[in-house]
């Protein structure tokens, strides 16, 4: 089995709002999967339902099924608590906790129940040393995470993520709020955690798509017009509407 | 153009009014505190602070007051503050706008409305005689922790609230329980807007006379436990004052009650200040 996640016929609703349609992808273990549409089209709201953050939503209701590794992840017997360790989440602005920069990475292993000290103190310098976050921060591990830019905030949200090892990174935006510079790390850091990680990331900007991802999916109005690899969906685009996104005639 | 003021001046003028304001509010504290403090700094000395009152407080000193009032403040907050936070966190993060929540606020609201020598008629019926305990500081104090729910609530209320989203869903987003991310995160993020919520209600049960008149007994001899009767600065200020006793006396149990506010206020400042700095990297 190469797929990581598989959805199928997911239809999902707010209140009466239908805002997914019939939604049916496979997303490939460790590799980067781009999630492009104009604003609104239901890209942020399909990857929340892969780590179940919609469930928080009271008029939230689905139907179909999402898979991660062959387990129906909305079965009532899955604990979230489980899922989201899983399925790690970067979100668009970054969200660093207001604690230490030490305290933001243990903050995974810590609620997971983990207590040994030397191990904590290891897994927090690995995983800011994955997130190329280690050499600005080593310094200064105690002091406030606020203090940081954003895109340190960034990487270090990254690196609180992959802390607790997820299978699966969504990724909301991750560089909407970050310049260049910080933009190109992040890219260079996705490019590195593909190796251990399955990557689903949603972006605006349709350069990012193609320099870090291996497929894309194309999202209109809460349905996948088109999906497959990056190369080919933007060189040779299927569908009309997709070649009108990517040319930039319209979103 | 037929304007009788001109933005410009309207502008000049209203930022006088505001400034205005500003400083009537300062003066006011200025006059009060400064009255106090200059008829009362010249009764405190060690002796005032440290002794027992001779002749009802003709004389002597005012120790069992302030340990006292420092027992019931810390009785008041001490019962209030898990209640207040509790609420606050149960509105706020385990239930949606309902009946149960409106009703909370209600009473919230009631009971910082109710005067305060109700609350004593209160605890008069219900502690001392209904309950028997009799007289105690322990009764003051839960007398007063109602007194200050209200404010802890509320405050507590608006500084959760005021915690970002985005650290809840970081936290529920690494697989954080609801508990965890109330108690690990938002909590901590909100300690210093609550602890401005529990001054505030500190500094109102600390300086409540009426509320306790008829629950702790103005006893005049040093309190051994918290079961003892005793009698608080403000309840032994009244008396001083209103029966005549020593006028003087009246001004230094005042002057110590608004400096004991003001250093508990100060100091806790300071060390919230530090510790949102701490928190926020700044």
């Amino acid at each position: 089995m190469d797929y990581r996640i598989e959805v199928e016929d997911l239809n999902v609703y707010f209140d009466e709002a239908h805002i997914l349609k019939d939604i049916s992808i496979n997303i490939k273990k460790n590799r980067v999967t781009s999630l492009i549409g104009p604003s609104g089209c239901g890209k942020s709201t399909f990857i929340r339902t892969l780590n179940r953050m919609n469930d928080l939503i009271d008029s939230f209701k689905m139907t179909g099924t999402i898979l991660l590794d062959g387990g129906d992840i909305y079965d009532p017997k899955v604990d979230v608590v489980d899922l989201r360790k899983k399925v790690g989440m970067v979100f668009q602005k970054p969200n660093p906790f207001p604690k230490s920069i030490f305290d933001n990475v243990a903050y995974g292993l810590r609620i997971h129940g983990i207590k040994d000290k030397d191990f904590i103190e290891k897994r927090v310098e690995d995983s800011l040393k994955e997130a190329a976050l280690w050499d600005e921060v080593k310094e200064k591990l105690d002091k406030s995470a606020m203090g940081l830019s954003g895109g340190q905030q960034q990487r270090l949200c990254i690196a609180r993520t992959i802390a607790v090892e997820p299978e699966v990174i969504l990724m909301d935006e991750p560089c909407s709020a970050l310049d260049p510079i910080s933009t190109t790390k992040i890219e260079d850091l996705i490019h590195k955690l593909k190796e251990d990680f399955t990557i689903i990331i949603v972006t605006h900007n349709m350069q990012q798509a193609t320099r870090v991802s291996k497929y894309t999916a194309f999202f209109l109005n809460g349905e996948i017009v088109e999906s497959g690899l990056t190369d080919k969906l933007f060189i040779e685009p299927e569908d009309k509407r997709t070649e009108d996104y990517i040319t930039g005639r319209f979103g | 153009m037929n304007r009788i003021i001109s933005p410009k001046n309207a502008q000049k003028i209203m930022k006088g009014v505001f400034w205005a304001s500003g400083i009537v509010t300062i003066i006011i504290l200025l006059i009060i505190i400064g009255y106090i403090l200059i008829k009362g700094l010249p009764v405190i000395n060690l002796e005032f602070l440290l002794e027992n009152p001779i002749d009802s407080g003709k004389s002597g000193g005012i120790a069992p007051m302030i340990v006292s009032t420092l027992i019931i403040t810390f009785i008041a907050v001490f019962v209030a503050t898990p209640i207040g936070v509790g609420a606050a966190v149960f509105i706020e993060e385990y239930t949606k706008e309902n009946i149960l929540v409106k009703l909370i606020r209600l009473g919230s609201e009631t009971l910082a409305s109710i005067p305060s020598i109700v609350f004593g008629l209160f605890g008069l019926a219900f502690f001392v005689i209904y309950l028997h305990m009799g007289w105690s500081l322990f009764s003051g104090g839960i007398v007063l922790a109602f007194m200050a729910l209200p404010t802890i609530l509320q405050v507590s209320e608006v500084s959760i609230i005021a915690v970002p989203r985005s650290y809840a869903e970081g936290s529920l987003a690494l697989g954080g329980s609801k508990w965890q991310t109330i108690y690990r995160v938002i909590l901590p993020a909100a300690v210093p807007g609550i602890t401005t919520g529990v001054i505030l209600g500190m500094a109102r049960a600390m300086s409540e006379a009426a509320a306790i008149l008829f629950v702790v007994g103005s006893a005049l001899a040093m309190p051994l436990s918290i079961f003892d009767p005793g009698r608080p600065l403000p309840l032994h200020l009244y008396v001083l004052a209103t029966e005549g006793i020593s006028l003087d006396n009246a001004y230094g149990t005042a002057a110590v009650l608004v400096l004991l506010i003001l250093i508990i206020t100060v100091v806790t400042n300071t060390v919230v200040e530090r510790y949102s700095k701490k928190m926020m990297g700044r």
